[in-house]
């Protein structure tokens, strides 16, 4: 399956980064890593990317990561539809100190407005 | 996280538990805080393995005794406050205040059998106020923002809206002046 992979430096996005890699390597996905801007996240787009490779190096599979600027949910829909991808994986949601759950703003745009399958990873 | 917004003005003052009361159905209720007692405990295990699934918000409480005692584990450690609602020894609700940062996150629960009744207030008054008693200054929450019981009770206590920007609305509560550079609170007076 034709499979993209939006991450952005949270927590939530490395968990969906490392279980996409993971399913890649055993199902043989065309997987491409979007590595998107996140003003949340701590981490910067290049360690975001760093990481990326690593994982993608590690697992021993063909997958390309690519740095996406610009607004993130509307960019990766648009990448999701140009390049006919099957599916968006994102991180599913920051968990509080509480244990709330809360979506964020990527991830609830891009499940309303895109035309593919959307997995959140838990 | 260190962004989150507060009102400027400080809430009202809210009575710290124990507090008695008789809800709108002729129960009579008890609020008191949670001493970290066995019993206390099991009572809460019992009340969330009974609640309704139907009124569980962003995951929590979590389904399933082993799941739910986990659970209890970390909102019920010592920096955490915690408030129970009691009829008798049944548990009708349960509030908690969680340590983040320089501010606490706040969750109520009230069992559907014990539901809109006026307990969810005096349970959240009494959790502030055990709160304000403890020193808590910032307090703030999510909530599904269809849920307008929900939203309309954390209004009347004083919550003001902090981020309208996803599904959940995110309000803060500011219980206590900010401490001084020496930390002791800044008074107005």
């Amino acid at each position: 399956m034709k499979v993209l992979c939006g991450i952005g430096g949270s927590d939530d996005s490395f968990r969906a980064l490392d279980r996409t890699v993971e399913r890649a390597a055993v199902a043989n996905d065309d997987l491409t890593i979007a590595v998107v801007d996140n003003e949340d996240s701590s981490v910067s787009p290049d360690e975001v990317v760093e990481r990326a490779e690593a994982a993608v190096a590690e697992a021993a599979i063909d997958a390309e990561v690519r740095r996406v600027e610009g607004d993130p949910g509307s960019r990766l829909i648009e990448i999701a539809e140009t390049e006919e991808f099957e599916e968006i994986v994102l991180g599913g949601g920051h968990t509080s100190p509480m244990g709330k759950i809360t979506i964020g703003s990527i991830a609830e745009f891009v499940l309303l407005n895109a035309k593919t399958t959307v997995t959140l990873v838990r | 996280m260190s962004d989150r917004g507060y009102p400027d003005a400080v809430a009202d003052e809210f009575p710290p538990p124990p507090t008695a009361f008789t809800d709108r159905e002729d129960r009579e209720l008890e609020i008191r805080p949670y001493e970290g007692d066995a019993a206390s405990r099991e009572a809460l295990v019992e009340m969330y393995d009974a609640f309704d699934p139907a009124d569980r918000a962003q995951g929590i409480p979590p389904g399933g005794e082993e799941r739910i005692r986990e659970w209890l584990d970390a909102i019920l450690g010592g920096d955490c406050y915690n408030v129970i609602a009691w009829c008798g020894d049944e548990v009708a609700g349960h509030a908690t205040l969680v340590p983040d940062g320089d501010a606490y996150e706040l969750a109520i629960f009230v069992h559907q059998e014990y539901q809109r009744a006026g307990i969810g207030t005096h349970l959240i008054r009494g959790l502030l106020g055990h709160g304000q008693a403890n020193g808590v200054e910032k307090v703030w929450l999510t909530v599904e923002r269809w849920n307008r019981a929900a939203v309309s009770l954390y209004k009347k206590i004083g919550f003001e809206t902090s981020d309208a920007e996803s599904f959940e609305l995110e309000m803060g509560l500011r219980l206590r002046a900010d401490a001084g550079p020496d930390g002791d609170a800044e008074t107005d007076e």
